[in-house]
């Protein structure tokens, strides 16, 4: 485990007041917060800020930061010191660093619904209040439903028109006996609706956090459904949109085409004089929905062929002379 | 170790929409917190008579996202308002552009 500077991820000094870190915070947090950025890992970034700030902006927790900074100085200058904070079983800082009880903050304490999730090195210093709060509200307060937990799921355009069953990974934060926190790793099989749509949700009773105390029942598990990007089909609510492209004479002339469909290849009749950029409807055939499905709408797109020969060229020129059209009228030339 | 449920799965629309006990249980909130961000009318309309709330798969993710906003970047209901409108309005212009420029 290293030791994390707080101070340089905010970018303040050591001797910053409680606003200049506070106006520091904030202006990174409306740079990399994953909600509103678009720089890359800004996510990870966000969360390195956080941490940072949930540990300055407490003077308590500022004032046993700074302390355990002047410890690590002074171990730190050799190996012996973090060899045995190592060896003795508990955490690097153990219990000769702060104390057999650690510290235990009364405060508002960390929010198991933010973004960040703090390090191992904030939770050697300041603990983990899950693992506390489980333990203390089992034996004192009344048995307490679990709590929800939410996760994202990605899924295939054809599962949404057709639903069906699915198999998914989570791996959760779950409080042990004991009260310690361990990652455990299950699988939810689950059916999914025919229709839904991205960011829809899906809720799952009883699969959240474990319910706290005898008796209690455990908290649900929420599921935003994404679509994995498709290299043909895009999706706007209930409709989905491709683009279909076609021949100059297709266009022209009109033609029936194959066109492909998210479930099936079908044939499309393509009126004479359909421009390019015409959007053809196929009514219903978009996402399938309970009241109404959605549409299909084929984005037409006109083509040439690839360098002609010269019989072609010689077509194109006859067809030059037959249609004598200025494309440019439009723009007085 | 490895657990495999099958596991029944509510679809959070229409039928299914959460009530505001429900709400609060999902994003880890009081009352009070949603009650100023339904006032605000991010949540989607709500009727303000005696009927009870319902909230849709939307309104939760909405919902969460605000909670996160006020907290992380520390900003009242009205600031998170106009932030999540101006969100909708890029992801809308978003969803524009990916229609309309081919895939290539």
């Amino acid at each position: 485990m290293e030791f994390k500077d707080y101070y340089a991820a905010l970018g303040v000094a050591r001797s910053a007041d409680a606003e200049e870190i506070k106006r520091a915070y904030r202006k990174l947090a409306r740079k990399y917060h994953p909600d509103v950025s678009k720089e890359p890992a800004a996510e990870d970034k966000f969360k390195e800020v956080a941490e940072a700030y949930e540990a300055l902006k407490d003077p308590e927790r500022r004032a046993a930061y700074d302390a355990a900074g002047e410890q690590w100085k002074q171990r730190g200058s050799g190996q012996s010191g973090a060899g045995r904070a190592a060896g003795s079983g508990a955490g690097a800082f153990g219990a000769e660093g702060f104390g057999p009880g650690g510290f235990e903050f009364s405060g508002a304490g960390f929010d198991a619904e933010s973004s960040a999730q703090h390090s191992e090195f904030f939770e050697a210093l300041f603990g983990r209040r899950a693992g506390a709060g489980a333990a203390r509200s089992a034996g004192q307060r009344q048995p307490r439903q679990g709590t929800d937990h939410h996760a994202r799921v990605r899924i295939d355009l054809l599962d949404a028109y057709r639903g069906g069953e699915r198999s998914i990974s989570l791996s959760a934060a779950t409080p042990t006996a004991d009260g310690r926190i361990e990652m455990r790793e299950r699988e939810v099989r689950l059916q999914i609706p025919k229709g839904i749509r991205p960011g829809q949700q899906l809720r799952l009773v009883g699969q959240g956090g474990p319910g706290l105390g005898e008796g209690a029942p455990a908290g649900d598990l929420y599921l935003e459904i994404e679509f994995a990007p498709h290299p043909v089909f895009r999706v706007d609510g209930a409709d989905v949109h491709f683009d279909l492209p076609l021949a100059p004479w297709e266009a022209a002339l009109g033609a029936k085409v194959q066109a492909p469909t998210p479930e099936a290849q079908v044939e499309l009749q393509i009126p004479p004089g359909t421009p390019a950029g015409r959007q053809l409807r196929l009514r219903g055939k978009g996402l399938p929905g309970a009241k109404a499905s959605g549409d299909l709408f084929a984005h037409i797109q006109i083509v040439l062929p690839p360098a002609g020969t010269p019989q072609t060229e010689e077509a194109w020129r006859a067809l030059a002379q037959a249609a004598a059209f200025n494309p440019r009228a439009g723009l007085g030339l | 170790m490895k657990q495999t449920h099958m596991s029944a799965a509510l679809l959070v629309e229409a039928t299914q929409a959460l009530d505001l006990d429900a709400l609060c249980q999902a994003c880890h909130a009081q009352q009070s917190q949603l009650l100023v961000l339904v006032e605000e009318g991010v949540l989607g309309e709500q009727d303000p008579s005696p009927t009870p709330w319902r909230f849709d798969g939307h309104a939760l993710a909405r919902a969460r996202r605000a909670l996160r906003l006020q907290r992380e970047l520390e900003l009242d209901a009205g600031a998170v308002a106009l932030v999540l409108d101006l969100l909708d309005r890029i992801e809308e212009l978003q969803t524009q552009l990916r229609l309309r420029v081919p895939a290539r």
